[in-house]
């Protein structure tokens, strides 16, 4: 499903500010897997979901998602079959545009766009068939501008647009991070289900450790640009947070305490 | 003073089009572009020309409207090829179109006195009330189509382009093909209203582009100040009726025995005066919500 080969990202190439950010990745996902990510803070997550998606070129290495070699397409050629929530609640929707408006973009994603009315009723049933489920009334307002809604809202409807077109593959970059932790683990509800029931392949960056491990089927550590630990199968049931820091202790060589991990 | 207000109300709806085409710019697309002062002069230009040559009038208008579309373009190209400013991109072409405008009048001052324009009425018909009648029925016609393409699948990607560029990306939309349709509708419309200007002057003159882009500011933000709701359709009218209004201010001015070598200044106070009102709001409300604080 996607397949990523020995990939190297760094900055400010050949600069004092130089820093290798994904060193030498190697992962590949079957179709269903829903992955979480882990790692602290540099640790090169959001770098890995930047050159999958195509915001970040990459220097070395490739990237297949089902079968196709996107390694050199541009972000927008990629979004077909990509769906993406970021952290910033913001940044997943058009703050000036309705939720029907935004939802309707969402429609036509990766496909071609025409002259022709966005939005007619036919839209529009289908759109609070898909809100109805988030719970949070937003089927009734329609008309109403995304810059008005929560927070937790946005992330939602973001959620919904991400999903709408079954995208093959979904990033999830620490999307509930900047919510409330009530909001942000009804979030993570919807997140859950809509990814069951769409069977959708999915990378999730969290800084919840126990999140990491009771969502998705197998868990990867990243630290310094490397993947240093991947979880999956029988040993990650077994896995507990106490298991995870452990192996963040032997791969870093330093204690947790100094790190936002645990923080959390 | 009838005459003097019916003139002003034609000149206020031949110059709405350049405000709606800078509101496509600047609110749509949320791109500062001051092509305009060029391709307003390049619509006269090409215009007059072709009419002087001969050409049908309405033929003259619409490839006048043409050029600014891809005067439009080379704007657009500058910065999503080139990287440059959007601001820069601008005066490039603005400065640039100055000698293309000239070349293409031959010199500066081009006059239409005697020529069959769009605005010639037809035999047995007012001047006066054919030419608002014209203008009524082609400005309501262009807010008609610029609200219709809005809601289109592509009128909708190209606001989200101005709105939110990360999240239509996203969602697989070039942006960079979206901003130069919009800077090549944003200047065609301006090209049209300096064809208009010119057929309605009867002249076309290099030098009438100067201040079109702060005119035109003003008057879009003196529309949005009254009329506007946030809604695309009420928005497209406000800024349309703000050109009336702004005419009219200028008028009532003039009128009031202002020297026109004023003008310039006056407008650029306006804009100054309404782009910094919002911004001094705030401090006022700041500092009056820090006294109360520090009273109790
Ligand atoms: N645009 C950028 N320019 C320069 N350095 C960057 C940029 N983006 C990320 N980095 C650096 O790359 C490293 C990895 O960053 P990132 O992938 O954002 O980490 P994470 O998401 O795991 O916190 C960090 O050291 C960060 O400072
Ligand atoms: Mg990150």
């Amino acid at each position: 499903m996607l397949t990523i080969s020995n990939i190297t990202k760094s900055f400010n190439l050949g600069s004092v500010n130089e820093k290798l950010a994904l060193d030498g990745v190697t992962l590949h996902l079957k179709a269903g897997d829903f992955v979480t990510v882990i790692g602290s803070n540099g640790a090169g997550k959001s770098s890995l979901m930047n050159v999958i998606s195509g915001v970040l070129t990459l220097d070395q290495g490739s990237i297949i998602i089902n079968n196709d070699d996107v390694t050199f397409l541009p972000e927008h050629r990629r979004a077909k079959e990509i769906g993406r929530v970021f952290q910033d609640p913001m940044m997943g929707t058009a703050s000036n545009m309705t939720i029907e408006e935004n939802l309707v973009l969402a429609l036509k994603r990766g496909q071609k766009r025409f002259f022709k009315k966005a939005i007619t009723n036919k839209e529009r049933e289908i759109f609070r068939e898909k809100l109805k489920f988030l719970e949070l009334g937003l089927e009734n307002n329609l008309q109403q501008k995304a810059g008005l809604l929560s927070g937790g809202q946005r992330q939602a409807l973001t959620l919904i647009m991400a999903s709408l077109m079954n995208p093959k593959l979904m990033l999830l970059d620490e999307h509930t991070a900047s919510l409330d932790p009530k909001t942000g683990n009804k979030v993570m509800e919807v997140t859950e289900e809509i990814i069951r029931s769409n069977k959708l392949t999915t990378l999730m960056i969290t800084h919840d450790l126990q999140q990491a491990l009771c969502v998705g089927n197998r868990t990867i550590m990243m630290h310094e640009g490397k993947i240093v630990a991947d979880l999956k199968g029988e040993e990650r049931k077994k896995a507990t947070v106490a298991t995870l820091l452990g192996l963040f202790e032997k791969n870093s060589g330093r204690g947790l305490l100094s790190d936002r991990m645990l923080l959390m | 003073m009838e005459i003097l207000f019916l003139e002003t109300l034609q000149q206020g709806l031949i110059y709405s089009i350049v405000v709606l085409g800078i509101y496509l710019s600047f609110r749509i697309l949320d791109y500062a572009d001051l092509s305009v002062d060029g391709t307003l002069p390049l619509g006269a230009a090409v215009a007059a020309s072709m009419i002087i040559a001969g050409y049908n009038p309405w033929l003259a208008t619409l490839t006048a409207t043409g050029a600014g579309a891809i005067a439009g373009l080379f704007t657009g190209y500058l910065h999503t090829k080139f990287n440059i400013n959007p601001l820069l991109t601008g005066i490039l072409t603005m400065t640039g179109l100055y000698s293309v405008n000239l070349q293409i009048m031959g010199r500066a001052n081009l006059p239409l006195l005697g020529q069959q324009v769009i605005f010639s009425p037809p035999i047995g018909m007012d001047e006066r009330v054919f030419t608002i009648t014209l203008l009524l029925l082609l400005v309501a016609f262009i807010i008609f189509l610029l609200h219709r393409f809005l809601d289109t699948e592509i009128g909708l990607a190209l606001r989200a382009t101005g709105n939110n560029q990360k999240m239509i990306t996203c969602l697989g939309v070039n942006t960079d093909t979206m901003k130069l349709l919009g800077l090549s509708i944003s200047n065609a419309m301006v090209s049209l209203s300096g064809a208009l200007i010119s057929q309605y002057q009867g002249f076309a003159d290099v030098g009438i582009g100067i201040g079109t882009i702060i005119g035109g500011l003003a008057s879009l933000i003196i529309g949005e100040v009254l009329f506007s709701n946030g809604k695309i359709l009420r928005d497209l009218i406000a800024v349309a009726l703000g050109s009336i209004i702004f005419r009219l201010i200028i008028a009532l001015v003039l009128r009031m025995g202002l020297p026109p070598t004023f003008l310039k200044l006056m407008t650029a106070i306006i804009v100054i005066v309404a782009l910094a009102a919002p911004n001094f709001r705030e401090k006022v409300l700041a500092k009056r919500r820090y006294r109360a604080y520090a009273n109790n």
